[in-house]
């Protein structure tokens, strides 16, 4: 070993350690935000032991310098730009968007490579930049079609949800295919198919999948950006690409299982399952509400001034209408009045699992009072009133008692136990899953219909009116 | 460095992997994802080879440049938005139980 080798070689180990130890701490909330930069930093490492390589070893041509400047800078600056800008709410397609570039390097690197070989071409040459292509292809129109359905660009195509698209994609995957082998053949030219058709596939396959479902699509596409990584590693040949893209392969997926499970789903149904709706208007579920209550805003108050523990369950409605700042003036308000108020959050609440916590956190709720579900749902019983604020599914309570409903088995917050339930509802409209819910029937439930920024708005007036909150 | 020991390095790196995430609090998955997919953005390592090995070829140089300017806006953008997310659950630890 010369001594660039072993430079570049300690760089990398380090690299790898910190990588691993950085992925570790994320999943502790205590050491999460030290982990992340720790995994910064340990990038940045890996880059200077490369370049430190090659400066030892076989120069770099200041051409080489120019492009690998200019190509930083307008990358970075477009990230930190973009990362510092985006609002909260629509942090999962600002992660789809990384993610697709992401993707989009693996694929663009094996391209370059296979156009112009760096070094002595040979089958596993050939397989590794077939496979970075046909990954990284994949992940880049996978990770656009999510973001654009997340932003409410593109809606989901009524052919999609027929059987129609199961034909559609196995031909992109055959036609990818047999591009995949002819490339490995040696016939170059076929690059080209392979970019369009694996291209093709991404959107095939995530165009049908319903927005509920999206978080899920999301963290296997970054499963799958790692695994494309993984594959530019072998193309060429760096562990320390290897070890970084297993790793987030691996843990993506992991993470992928874990989304799941909170929602009731298993990834088949979510990838080949289409959106969940499609299924339910054909099947059961759906129903008319027989006893529906509404009331307006100042009863609500009048409630919720005699109450003494309060429960707010927030909502995909919630982070749409931005409301959680006047949600948390709400709340400071009853907490002025000695009421206790915790936040019930429902581990897939929001548009992402965990991003209820994140807008929440923003509009300086305490972390304290977040719950999570298992930890809240003894506590219903023993409480006067619980606020559902665009929640819908997570608290029908046909998950736990009808076992025909789709719904079934889903953990669910058992609001119905509370003394009074207010749900604040823009109309009678179902949830994403498009299942009627038996909590709105119930005679302790009462509807406040409007939108959840105008009801709290409303809500702070009149609990100014009954005198809460001020000493 | 031979196939079979890249191979090698591909299944222990998985395994890793599996290992590393076990139990994650679902305050963390947003984070987590995101801080995941950042890392996924170090083939800007393989599109700084590319550009290093491209001796002189402009096409392959700016392929290359494309590339990690691709990489490197997954990998800052990736770890600026986890940080701005952190950030918020950390803002009052001072008062935890």
């Amino acid at each position: 070993m010369t001594l660039p080798e072993i430079i570049q070689f300690v760089i990398d180990l380090l690299a790898v350690l910190l990588l691993a130890l950085g992925i570790k701490g994320l999943s502790k909330v205590k050491s999460a935000r030290d982990a992340n930069r720790l995994a910064a930093f340990a990038m940045s490492l890996s880059v200077v032991g490369l370049l430190s390589y090659y400066v030892g070893t076989s120069g770099i041509a200041i051409q080489s310098w120019i492009w690998i400047i200019i190509g930083s800078i307008i990358g970075s600056l477009f990230g930190a730009i973009l990362a510092k800008k985006v609002p909260m709410t629509s942090m999962p397609e600002t992660v789809a968007l990384f993610n697709g570039c992401g993707g989009m390097s693996s694929l663009l690197v094996a391209l370059g490579v296979a156009i112009f070989p760096i070094s002595r071409s040979s089958l596993i040459n050939q397989v590794s930049i077939s496979v970075s292509i046909f990954v990284g292809a994949i992940t880049f129109t996978g990770s656009i079609v999510a973001m654009a359905k997340l932003q409410g660009w593109l809606s989901t195509p009524g052919w999609t949800q027929s059987r129609v698209r199961h034909f559609v994609n196995i031909v992109f995957a055959v036609a990818s295919l047999i591009a995949f082998f002819d490339l490995i053949n040696g016939n170059t030219s076929s690059i080209w198919l392979l970019v369009i058709v694996s291209s093709l596939l991404g959107i095939g396959v995530t165009l049908p999948i319903g927005g509920a479902d999206m978080p899920v699509v999301i963290s296997l596409l970054n499963s799958y950006s790692g695994i494309a990584a993984a594959a530019a590693g072998f193309v060429v040949k760096s562990q320390l690409l290897i070890i970084a893209g297993a790793m987030v392969g691996a843990a993506g997926l992991i993470l992928t299982q874990v989304m799941c499970k909170g929602m009731n789903r298993s990834l088949v149904s979510v990838l080949f399952g289409g959106s969940l709706s499609a299924q339910i208007t054909a099947s059961s579920g759906s129903g008319e509400y027989t006893n529906i209550t509404s009331c307006s805003v100042e009863e609500c108050a009048l409630t919720l001034e005699a109450a003494n523990k309060v429960i707010i369950v927030p909502g995909y409605g919630l982070a749409v209408a931005q409301a959680q700042h006047t949600l948390r003036e709400v709340t400071k308000k009853l907490e002025q009045n000695g009421i206790e108020v915790v936040y019930a959050i429902h581990p897939v609440a929001g548009r992402m699992p965990g991003h209820m916590n994140v807008l929440l956190a923003e509009a300086d709720v305490p972390y304290e009072q977040l719950k999570e579900m298992d930890v809240v749902n003894p506590d219903f019983p023993a409480t006067d009133v619980v606020l559902v604020l665009g929640a819908n599914d997570v608290v029908n309570p046909q998950a736990k008692n009808d076992s025909s409903s789709p719904l079934y088995g889903m953990p669910v917050l058992d609001v119905q136990e509370a003394r009074t339930v207010f749900v604040i509802k823009r109309g009678m409209s179902a949830g994403y899953s498009g299942i009627k819910n038996d909590l709105f029937d119930l005679p302790n439930t009462s509807m406040v219909f409007g939108d959840a920024k105008k009801v709290l708005n409303d809500l702070i007036g009149e609990l100014k009116d009954l005198g809460v909150g001020e000493k | 460095m031979s196939f079979i020991n890249l191979l090698w390095v591909l299944l222990l790196g998985s395994l890793l992997g599996l290992e590393l995430i076990g139990k994650v609090p679902p305050t963390l998955h947003t984070p987590l994802m995101s801080g995941a997919n950042a890392i996924s953005g170090i083939t800007m390592l393989a599109a700084l080879t590319c550009i290093v090995k491209a001796e002189g070829n402009v096409p392959l140089l700016i392929i290359g440049s494309v590339s990690l300017g691709f990489a490197l806006f997954n990998v800052v953008g990736g770890f600026f938005v986890t940080d701005r997310m952190l950030a918020m659950f950390s803002r009052k630890p001072s008062n935890k139980k």
